[in-house]
Protein backbone atom coordinates (compact mmCIF):
# COMPACT_ATOMS: atom_id res chain seq x y z
CA UNK A 1 0.00 0.00 0.00
CA UNK A 2 3.11 2.47 0.90
CA UNK A 3 5.04 1.53 -1.89
CA UNK A 4 2.03 2.18 -4.52
CA UNK A 5 1.22 5.43 -2.33
CA UNK A 6 5.08 6.46 -3.14
CA UNK A 7 5.32 4.61 -6.78
CA UNK A 8 2.43 6.73 -8.06
CA UNK A 9 3.43 10.08 -6.45
CA UNK A 10 7.25 9.41 -7.78
CA UNK A 11 5.83 9.03 -11.57
CA UNK A 12 3.41 11.92 -11.10
CA UNK A 13 6.16 13.82 -10.17
CA UNK A 14 8.49 12.41 -13.23
CA UNK A 15 5.91 13.18 -15.37
CA UNK A 16 5.67 16.66 -14.64
CA UNK A 17 9.54 17.19 -15.18
CA UNK A 18 9.26 15.65 -18.66
CA UNK A 19 6.34 18.21 -19.55
CA UNK A 20 8.43 21.13 -17.88
CA UNK A 21 5.55 21.73 -15.03
CA UNK A 22 6.85 25.20 -13.49
CA UNK A 23 8.84 23.57 -10.64
CA UNK A 24 6.21 25.06 -8.01
CA UNK A 25 3.65 23.06 -9.55
CA UNK A 26 5.49 19.25 -9.58
CA UNK A 27 4.44 18.69 -6.09
CA UNK A 28 0.72 19.22 -7.02
CA UNK A 29 1.15 17.21 -9.88
CA UNK A 30 2.73 14.45 -7.87
CA UNK A 31 -0.24 14.76 -5.02
CA UNK A 32 -3.15 14.80 -8.00
CA UNK A 33 -1.41 11.58 -9.39
CA UNK A 34 -1.50 9.96 -6.38
CA UNK A 35 -4.75 10.69 -5.50
CA UNK A 36 -6.20 9.27 -8.88
CA UNK A 37 -4.05 6.29 -8.43
CA UNK A 38 -5.23 5.22 -4.89
CA UNK A 39 -9.04 5.38 -5.95
CA UNK A 40 -8.57 3.23 -8.57
CA UNK A 41 -5.98 0.86 -6.63
CA UNK A 42 -7.88 0.30 -3.94
CA UNK A 43 -11.20 -0.03 -5.60
CA UNK A 44 -9.35 -2.68 -7.92
CA UNK A 45 -8.62 -4.22 -4.66
CA UNK A 46 -11.94 -4.62 -3.35
CA UNK A 47 -13.41 -6.25 -6.08
CA UNK A 48 -14.72 -3.41 -8.15
CA UNK A 49 -15.62 -3.68 -11.79
CA UNK A 50 -11.97 -2.12 -13.47
CA UNK A 51 -13.26 0.19 -15.48
CA UNK A 52 -15.67 1.99 -13.09
CA UNK A 53 -12.11 2.31 -10.96
CA UNK A 54 -10.77 3.89 -14.18
CA UNK A 55 -13.13 6.10 -13.80
CA UNK A 56 -13.86 7.26 -10.05
CA UNK A 57 -9.60 7.86 -10.51
CA UNK A 58 -10.04 10.01 -13.49
CA UNK A 59 -13.10 11.96 -11.74
CA UNK A 60 -11.08 12.56 -8.82
CA UNK A 61 -8.06 13.13 -11.07
CA UNK A 62 -10.06 15.99 -12.61
CA UNK A 63 -11.77 17.19 -9.49
CA UNK A 64 -8.24 18.05 -7.93
CA UNK A 65 -7.00 19.65 -11.32
CA UNK A 66 -10.01 22.21 -10.72
CA UNK A 67 -9.44 22.96 -7.74
CA UNK A 68 -5.55 24.01 -7.84
CA UNK A 69 -6.42 25.58 -11.27
CA UNK A 70 -8.47 27.66 -9.89
CA UNK A 71 -6.34 28.30 -6.39
CA UNK A 72 -3.19 29.07 -7.87
CA UNK A 73 -4.95 30.60 -11.21
CA UNK A 74 -2.90 27.95 -13.44
CA UNK A 75 -4.29 25.98 -16.48
CA UNK A 76 -5.99 22.79 -15.63
CA UNK A 77 -4.56 20.68 -17.60
CA UNK A 78 -1.06 20.81 -16.05
CA UNK A 79 -2.66 19.05 -13.08
CA UNK A 80 -4.46 16.54 -15.01
CA UNK A 81 -2.22 15.35 -17.68
CA UNK A 82 0.05 14.04 -14.78
CA UNK A 83 -2.51 12.59 -13.26
CA UNK A 84 -4.10 10.76 -15.97
CA UNK A 85 -0.83 8.87 -17.21
CA UNK A 86 -1.00 6.29 -14.54
CA UNK A 87 -4.71 5.47 -15.28
CA UNK A 88 -3.89 5.07 -19.22
CA UNK A 89 -4.27 1.30 -19.44
CA UNK A 90 -0.98 0.31 -20.78
CA UNK A 91 -1.23 -3.15 -19.15
CA UNK A 92 -4.48 -4.43 -21.10
CA UNK A 93 -3.17 -2.54 -24.17
CA UNK A 94 0.24 -4.75 -24.24
CA UNK A 95 -1.85 -7.80 -23.57
CA UNK A 96 -4.09 -7.01 -26.52
CA UNK A 97 -0.75 -6.53 -28.51
CA UNK A 98 0.53 -9.96 -27.11
CA UNK A 99 -2.45 -12.13 -27.83
CA UNK A 100 -2.68 -10.09 -31.11
CA UNK A 101 1.05 -11.30 -32.24
CA UNK A 102 0.03 -15.24 -31.23
CA UNK A 103 -2.73 -14.97 -33.35
CA UNK A 104 -4.95 -15.51 -30.26
CA UNK A 105 -7.89 -13.36 -31.78
CA UNK A 106 -10.53 -13.63 -29.20
CA UNK A 107 -8.26 -13.02 -25.93
CA UNK A 108 -7.02 -10.19 -27.76
CA UNK A 109 -10.44 -8.52 -29.17
CA UNK A 110 -11.41 -8.84 -25.53
CA UNK A 111 -8.62 -7.38 -23.94
CA UNK A 112 -8.65 -4.45 -27.00
CA UNK A 113 -12.26 -3.91 -25.52
CA UNK A 114 -11.42 -3.24 -22.51
CA UNK A 115 -8.64 -1.26 -23.17
CA UNK A 116 -10.76 0.64 -25.55
CA UNK A 117 -13.96 0.76 -22.36
CA UNK A 118 -11.20 2.16 -19.70
CA UNK A 119 -9.75 5.24 -22.30
CA UNK A 120 -13.66 6.23 -22.22
CA UNK A 121 -13.97 5.81 -18.49
CA UNK A 122 -11.15 7.86 -18.38
CA UNK A 123 -13.05 10.52 -20.54
CA UNK A 124 -16.08 10.36 -18.75
CA UNK A 125 -14.22 10.85 -15.32
CA UNK A 126 -12.85 14.62 -17.36
CA UNK A 127 -16.71 15.19 -18.46
CA UNK A 128 -18.43 14.44 -15.29
CA UNK A 129 -16.21 16.57 -12.93
CA UNK A 130 -16.21 19.14 -15.71
CA UNK A 131 -19.82 19.35 -15.26
CA UNK A 132 -19.95 19.34 -11.98
CA UNK A 133 -17.36 22.54 -11.67
CA UNK A 134 -19.08 24.13 -14.15
CA UNK A 135 -22.54 23.97 -12.14
CA UNK A 136 -20.58 25.08 -8.92
CA UNK A 137 -19.69 28.39 -10.49
CA UNK A 138 -22.88 29.14 -12.15
CA UNK A 139 -23.94 28.08 -8.64
CA UNK A 140 -21.89 30.53 -6.69
CA UNK A 141 -22.47 33.18 -9.83
CA UNK A 142 -26.14 33.26 -9.14
CA UNK A 143 -25.42 33.77 -5.19
CA UNK A 144 -23.31 36.34 -6.16
CA UNK A 145 -20.05 35.40 -4.21
CA UNK B 1 -5.71 52.38 -29.13
CA UNK B 2 -3.01 50.29 -30.35
CA UNK B 3 -2.51 49.65 -33.92
CA UNK B 4 -4.92 46.75 -35.31
CA UNK B 5 -2.10 45.24 -37.25
CA UNK B 6 0.45 45.17 -34.14
CA UNK B 7 -2.06 43.89 -31.78
CA UNK B 8 -2.53 40.86 -34.25
CA UNK B 9 0.82 40.56 -34.68
CA UNK B 10 1.05 39.81 -30.53
CA UNK B 11 -2.18 38.09 -30.15
CA UNK B 12 -0.88 35.65 -32.94
CA UNK B 13 2.14 35.25 -31.55
CA UNK B 14 0.28 34.32 -27.88
CA UNK B 15 -1.59 31.64 -29.40
CA UNK B 16 1.20 30.18 -31.07
CA UNK B 17 3.53 29.67 -28.14
CA UNK B 18 0.47 28.34 -26.66
CA UNK B 19 -0.72 25.67 -29.51
CA UNK B 20 2.77 24.84 -30.20
CA UNK B 21 3.64 23.34 -26.28
CA UNK B 22 0.54 21.85 -25.52
CA UNK B 23 -2.11 23.80 -24.25
CA UNK B 24 -5.74 23.15 -25.35
CA UNK B 25 -7.44 24.63 -28.33
CA UNK B 26 -10.24 26.94 -26.76
CA UNK B 27 -7.42 27.94 -24.23
CA UNK B 28 -5.22 29.18 -27.41
CA UNK B 29 -8.97 31.07 -28.77
CA UNK B 30 -9.79 32.17 -25.65
CA UNK B 31 -6.15 34.21 -24.89
CA UNK B 32 -6.62 35.41 -27.87
CA UNK B 33 -9.81 36.94 -27.96
CA UNK B 34 -9.33 38.28 -24.42
CA UNK B 35 -5.62 39.92 -25.49
CA UNK B 36 -7.23 41.53 -28.46
CA UNK B 37 -10.37 43.29 -26.85
CA UNK B 38 -8.06 44.21 -24.46
CA UNK B 39 -5.74 45.63 -26.90
CA UNK B 40 -8.24 47.31 -29.55
CA UNK B 41 -11.95 47.32 -28.04
CA UNK B 42 -12.59 45.37 -31.09
CA UNK B 43 -13.88 41.33 -30.38
CA UNK B 44 -11.65 39.22 -32.22
CA UNK B 45 -12.59 35.97 -34.39
CA UNK B 46 -10.26 33.38 -34.64
CA UNK B 47 -10.18 30.05 -36.06
CA UNK B 48 -7.77 26.96 -33.92
CA UNK B 49 -6.82 23.99 -35.52
CA UNK B 50 -3.37 21.77 -34.44
CA UNK B 51 -1.65 22.97 -37.53
CA UNK B 52 -2.45 26.06 -38.19
CA UNK B 53 -4.05 29.61 -36.38
CA UNK B 54 -6.71 32.02 -38.65
CA UNK B 55 -7.59 34.97 -36.54
CA UNK B 56 -9.41 38.71 -37.44
CA UNK B 57 -10.99 41.09 -36.01
CA UNK B 58 -14.15 42.05 -36.19
CA UNK B 59 -14.82 44.67 -39.12
CA UNK B 60 -11.58 44.57 -40.27
CA UNK B 61 -10.46 44.18 -43.23
CA UNK B 62 -6.98 41.93 -42.93
CA UNK B 63 -7.26 38.32 -42.15
CA UNK B 64 -3.95 36.68 -40.77
CA UNK B 65 -2.71 32.79 -40.50
CA UNK B 66 -0.28 31.25 -39.00
CA UNK B 67 1.15 27.52 -39.85
CA UNK B 68 2.56 25.49 -36.65
CA UNK B 69 4.80 23.70 -37.98
CA UNK B 70 6.36 21.50 -34.96
CA UNK B 71 4.65 20.66 -31.64
CA UNK B 72 6.05 20.21 -28.50
CA UNK B 73 5.28 19.85 -25.07
CA UNK B 74 6.54 22.48 -22.87
CA UNK B 75 3.53 23.52 -20.06
CA UNK B 76 5.89 25.83 -18.02
CA UNK B 77 5.52 27.99 -21.40
CA UNK B 78 1.48 27.77 -21.36
CA UNK B 79 1.30 29.07 -18.16
CA UNK B 80 3.50 31.87 -18.70
CA UNK B 81 1.55 33.13 -21.44
CA UNK B 82 -1.41 32.66 -19.70
CA UNK B 83 -0.38 34.87 -16.67
CA UNK B 84 1.34 37.70 -19.37
CA UNK B 85 -2.67 37.22 -20.90
CA UNK B 86 -4.14 38.10 -17.29
CA UNK B 87 -2.13 41.29 -16.80
CA UNK B 88 -2.92 42.35 -20.65
CA UNK B 89 -6.49 42.19 -20.12
CA UNK B 90 -6.04 43.75 -16.40
CA UNK B 91 -4.62 46.82 -18.09
CA UNK B 92 -1.24 46.41 -16.66
CA UNK B 93 0.82 45.41 -20.10
CA UNK B 94 0.73 47.74 -22.93
CA UNK B 95 1.31 46.25 -26.68
CA UNK B 96 4.91 46.82 -26.64
CA UNK B 97 5.87 45.22 -23.38
CA UNK B 98 3.86 42.48 -23.98
CA UNK B 99 5.15 41.88 -27.18
CA UNK B 100 8.78 41.89 -26.28
CA UNK B 101 7.47 39.57 -22.97
CA UNK B 102 6.45 37.26 -25.32
CA UNK B 103 9.46 37.09 -27.67
CA UNK B 104 11.43 36.28 -24.58
CA UNK B 105 9.54 33.56 -23.63
CA UNK B 106 9.29 32.38 -26.91
CA UNK B 107 12.96 32.11 -26.77
CA UNK B 108 13.30 30.11 -23.42
CA UNK B 109 14.43 26.56 -23.25
CA UNK B 110 12.82 23.73 -21.20
CA UNK B 111 14.16 24.76 -17.35
CA UNK B 112 15.12 21.05 -17.04
CA UNK B 113 18.20 19.60 -18.61
CA UNK B 114 17.43 16.80 -21.34
CA UNK B 115 19.53 14.01 -18.84
CA UNK B 116 17.24 15.33 -15.73
CA UNK B 117 14.09 14.40 -17.64
CA UNK B 118 15.86 11.09 -18.80
CA UNK B 119 16.36 10.56 -15.09
CA UNK B 120 12.83 11.22 -14.02
CA UNK B 121 11.38 8.97 -17.13
CA UNK B 122 13.93 5.87 -15.83
CA UNK B 123 12.38 6.68 -12.41
CA UNK B 124 8.95 6.76 -13.88
CA UNK B 125 9.39 3.40 -15.28
CA UNK B 126 10.36 2.05 -12.16
CA UNK B 127 7.77 3.04 -10.19
CA UNK B 128 5.39 2.19 -13.13
CA UNK B 129 7.03 -1.26 -12.97
CA UNK B 130 5.49 -1.77 -9.04
CA UNK B 131 2.59 0.19 -9.78
CA UNK B 132 1.19 -2.51 -12.05
CA UNK B 133 2.51 -5.69 -9.69
CA UNK B 134 5.91 -6.43 -10.62
CA UNK B 135 8.86 -7.21 -8.44
CA UNK B 136 11.37 -4.80 -6.43
CA UNK B 137 14.09 -7.30 -8.10
CA UNK B 138 13.06 -5.76 -12.13
CA UNK B 139 13.33 -2.05 -10.67
CA UNK B 140 16.73 -1.66 -11.61
CA UNK B 141 16.22 -3.34 -15.13
CA UNK B 142 12.84 -1.71 -15.35
CA UNK B 143 15.11 1.84 -14.72
CA UNK B 144 17.40 1.23 -16.76
CA UNK B 145 15.35 0.34 -19.80
CA UNK B 146 13.31 3.09 -19.62
CA UNK B 147 15.71 5.86 -19.25
CA UNK B 148 17.16 4.09 -22.51
CA UNK B 149 14.23 3.96 -24.32
CA UNK B 150 13.40 7.64 -23.43
CA UNK B 151 16.73 8.97 -24.27
CA UNK B 152 16.25 6.85 -27.28
CA UNK B 153 12.63 8.91 -28.28
CA UNK B 154 14.23 11.93 -27.50
CA UNK B 155 17.19 11.82 -29.80
CA UNK B 156 14.86 10.11 -32.78
CA UNK B 157 12.41 12.62 -32.96
CA UNK B 158 15.48 15.14 -33.22
CA UNK B 159 16.83 13.57 -36.27
CA UNK B 160 14.10 11.68 -37.90
CA UNK B 161 11.11 14.02 -38.87
CA UNK B 162 8.69 11.31 -39.60
CA UNK B 163 6.19 10.87 -37.04
CA UNK B 164 5.53 8.08 -35.31
CA UNK B 165 8.67 6.48 -36.35
CA UNK B 166 10.50 7.97 -32.77
CA UNK B 167 8.05 6.00 -30.91
CA UNK B 168 8.02 2.99 -32.84
CA UNK B 169 12.06 2.70 -32.36
CA UNK B 170 12.24 3.48 -28.91
CA UNK B 171 9.19 1.02 -28.05
CA UNK B 172 11.15 -1.55 -30.05
CA UNK B 173 14.44 -0.82 -28.18
CA UNK B 174 12.83 -1.09 -25.12
CA UNK B 175 11.37 -4.30 -25.75
CA UNK B 176 15.09 -5.45 -27.00
CA UNK B 177 16.65 -4.53 -23.96
CA UNK B 178 13.74 -6.04 -21.61
CA UNK B 179 14.13 -9.25 -23.85
CA UNK B 180 17.95 -9.44 -23.02
CA UNK B 181 17.63 -8.37 -19.35
CA UNK B 182 15.02 -11.38 -18.74
CA UNK B 183 17.81 -13.77 -21.29
CA UNK B 184 20.71 -12.96 -18.75
CA UNK B 185 18.36 -13.57 -15.40
CA UNK B 186 19.04 -9.94 -14.20
CA UNK B 187 15.13 -9.44 -14.68
CA UNK B 188 12.26 -11.77 -14.25
CA UNK B 189 9.24 -10.84 -15.54
CA UNK B 190 9.53 -9.28 -19.46
CA UNK B 191 5.80 -8.49 -19.13
CA UNK B 192 6.23 -5.86 -16.15
CA UNK B 193 9.38 -4.53 -17.51
CA UNK B 194 8.45 -3.41 -21.11
CA UNK B 195 5.01 -2.06 -19.97
CA UNK B 196 6.59 -0.12 -17.01
CA UNK B 197 9.05 1.13 -19.35
CA UNK B 198 7.11 1.82 -22.21
CA UNK B 199 4.68 4.54 -20.25
CA UNK B 200 6.63 7.42 -20.44
CA UNK B 201 6.37 7.44 -23.95
CA UNK B 202 2.11 7.60 -23.52
CA UNK B 203 0.35 10.75 -25.24
CA UNK B 204 -0.99 11.39 -22.00
CA UNK B 205 -1.27 15.20 -23.47
CA UNK B 206 -2.82 14.46 -26.48
CA UNK B 207 -5.16 12.06 -24.79
CA UNK B 208 -6.41 14.61 -21.95
CA UNK B 209 -6.67 17.55 -25.07
CA UNK B 210 -8.61 15.40 -26.87
CA UNK B 211 -11.17 14.64 -24.45
CA UNK B 212 -11.41 18.99 -23.57
CA UNK B 213 -11.34 20.11 -27.03
CA UNK B 214 -14.40 17.48 -27.88
CA UNK B 215 -15.68 18.92 -24.71
CA UNK B 216 -15.79 22.27 -25.58
CA UNK B 217 -17.13 21.35 -29.44
CA UNK B 218 -13.77 22.00 -30.99
CA UNK B 219 -14.35 19.29 -32.99
CA UNK B 220 -11.87 19.10 -35.80
CA UNK B 221 -9.06 19.63 -32.90
CA UNK B 222 -10.73 16.88 -30.84
CA UNK B 223 -10.42 14.17 -33.27
CA UNK B 224 -7.26 15.15 -34.68
CA UNK B 225 -5.48 14.94 -31.74
CA UNK B 226 -7.18 11.95 -30.87
CA UNK B 227 -6.09 10.38 -34.07
CA UNK B 228 -2.68 11.10 -33.42
CA UNK B 229 -3.16 9.76 -29.79
CA UNK B 230 -4.25 6.68 -31.33
CA UNK B 231 -1.55 6.64 -33.94
CA UNK B 232 0.91 7.49 -31.28
CA UNK B 233 -0.19 4.40 -28.91
CA UNK B 234 -0.32 1.91 -32.32
CA UNK B 235 3.60 2.96 -33.24
CA UNK B 236 4.54 2.16 -29.78
CA UNK B 237 2.09 -1.14 -29.80
CA UNK B 238 3.94 -2.15 -32.82
CA UNK B 239 7.30 -1.56 -31.37
CA UNK B 240 6.96 -4.43 -28.82
CA UNK B 241 5.18 -6.51 -31.30
CA UNK B 242 7.64 -6.49 -33.55
CA UNK B 243 9.76 -7.59 -30.71
CA UNK B 244 7.31 -10.43 -29.72
CA UNK B 245 6.92 -11.76 -32.99
CA UNK B 246 11.04 -12.05 -33.20
CA UNK B 247 11.78 -13.80 -30.26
Amino acid sequence: MIQQIVTSFLASVAFGIIFNVPKKSLLKCGFTGMVGWMFYYVLKDHGVNIIFATFVGAFWVAVLSHVFARKYRTPVIIFSVCGIIPLVPGGFAYDAMRHFVISEYNVALSLAAKVFFMSLAIAIGLIVSEVMNQLIRDWRKRRGV
Amino acid sequence: MANMDEAMDVCLLAGKIMLQNGAETYRVEDTMTRMGIAFTGCLPQSYVTPTAIIFSFDGSNSTRMVRIEERTTDLQKVVLVNQISRMVSSGRLSLSEARSKLKGIEAMSHSFPVWLQILFAAIASGCFLIMFGGIWRDFAPAFVTGGIGHAAFIYFNRWIKVHFFAEFLASFIIGCLAYLFTQSGLGIHFDTITIGSVMSLVPGLLITNAIRDLMEGHLVSGISKGAEAFLTAFAIGTGIAMVLAFF
